[in-house]
């Protein structure tokens, strides 16, 4: 639709609306808009590139708007800049792992019921749609979610300390707004990230002190 | 240090054990004040008297304005930075789906807090002598009170929004405490509900008794 927009202004030698996009298949995060009030649109757990127009009425007339929130500036039109998260996952959203050959992947045993979950969480790919749809544009999903991926797991578990405590760190040196657990984030999550997570969160920053 | 006491997740943490202890004082509140159903003014005055001079009672009372304190203090905090992280709104609105109560607890919270300085003008503060009045006799401070129709009024509305509050409170204090369990957290949202219901519903049956009945 914004495509067909932006064809039309172009041929009426206007400026395109800038949004953003890359993969086009709900995997990199980058199509993020609100959309009728809604992050990704008024249809749950799919990102705004797998939003078709059949889910609209004919006539009906869209609202779409960048996310608003501090630590994600509008840089042009549609488009934020969500370097911010970024940074959070920079701070400490990895493993330290020593180079030369790959160890045996199953010397390691790993429980099926962590292994799912670590799973359930690695799969956020970091839209910004949890920012978007707090009132209080908390990232605790967000963090939440890339806390529990390594938390889950006993590679993550060395560094578990360090990781979340910056992690939060970095989240609140960067404005974001505080979890009060309203929900809205797992609602409008298109990957459907848990709130489970950010109670994780909460036990694995306690744990670090 | 001062990361770990001040970090979004701490101060969550501060807010959430402050707010669950003062969830333990209201049934006890409620406790005493159902002796005021009583034509015996005799049993609420021994509590009453009981509660300001029992030096045990006097300690946890000490806590209990600490945490009502550092509940109220944290609150208004994190709400600040709250709205200061979102500068600009969403001109057509957000419609994300969301606990209800959970969008206004900063204003039931304020409501309850303002309903509470009132209270404490009409009973804490003549235990203290700040206002006059017979600190032996709460029995009949109360019943008078529960004459004049506005006072009926402010009490119930107060204690409508106190249980708004209690709803999102009760379960949101066990999230933030990382209490999270598939299991235990649909039991403890049933006891949200039992209790943000329960305990406003009780203080009204005492408001409307005595109103309207006595």
């Amino acid at each position: 639709m914004l495509d067909a927009l932006n064809k039309k202004l172009i041929e009426a030698n206007n400026d395109p609306v800038a949004f953003d996009h890359d993969c086009r298949e709900g995997i990199c995060g980058s199509c993020g808009m609100f959309i009728n009030g809604h992050p990704h649109g008024p249809v749950s757990a799919i990102t705004t590139c797998h939003l078709s127009m059949r889910y609209f009425k004919d006539g009906e007339t869209i609202w779409i708007e960048p996310w608003r929130a501090k630590p994600f500036p509008v840089i042009k039109d549609l488009i934020v800049d969500r370097s911010a998260f970024d940074k959070i996952q920079t701070a400490g959203g990895f493993i330290s792992v020593n180079t030369g050959a790959a160890p045996e992947a199953n010397s390691i045993p790993v429980k099926k019921k962590n292994a799912d979950e670590a799973f359930d969480s690695s799969i956020c790919i970091g839209c910004g749609a949890c920012v978007a749809a707090c009132k209080n544009a908390s990232a605790m999903l967000f963090v939440s979610a890339k806390i529990s991926q390594f938390a889950l797991l006993p590679q993550g578990r060395v560094e578990a300390k360090d990781r979340v405590r910056a992690m939060v760190e970095k989240m609140d040196e960067l404005g974001f707004g505080n979890c009060s657990n309203t929900g809205a984030c797992e609602a409008e999550c298109p990957k459907e990230i848990k709130l489970t997570n950010i109670a994780r969160l909460n036990r694995e920053y306690y744990k670090a002190y | 240090m001062n990361k770990i006491l001040f970090s979004s997740v701490s101060k969550k943490f501060v807010m959430a054990v402050a707010g669950l202890f003062l969830l333990l004082f209201l049934p006890v509140h409620l406790i005493i004040n159902f002796m005021l159903l009583k034509n015996d003014p005799a049993p609420f005055n021994s509590a009453a008297h009981f509660m300001a001079s029992f030096p045990l009672i006097k300690i946890i009372e000490a806590i209990l304005f600490g945490a009502l304190l550092i509940h109220l203090s944290y609150g208004i905090w994190l709400q600040i930075q709250n709205w200061l992280a979102r500068p600009v709104g969403y001109a057509g609105g957000n419609k994300s789906e969301t606990s209800f109560f959970s969008k206004f607890m900063i204003w039931t919270g304020l409501s309850v807090l303002t309903f509470m300085v009132l209270h404490f003008f009409n009973f804490y503060f003549i235990k203290l002598g700040l206002v006059p009045g017979n600190p032996q006799d709460f029995y009949s401070v109360a019943h008078n009170l529960f004459k004049i129709p506005a006072y009926n009024y402010i009490y119930l509305v107060c204690f409508v929004l106190l249980g708004l509050h209690l709803f999102h409170a009760f379960s949101s204090g066990f999230q933030t405490l990382g209490l999270n369990h598939r299991i235990w957290t649909p039991v403890v949202k049933v006891f949200a509900w039992i209790y943000s219901i329960g305990i406003p519903a009780g203080f009204a049956i005492i408001s409307l008794t005595l109103w309207l009945y006595r």
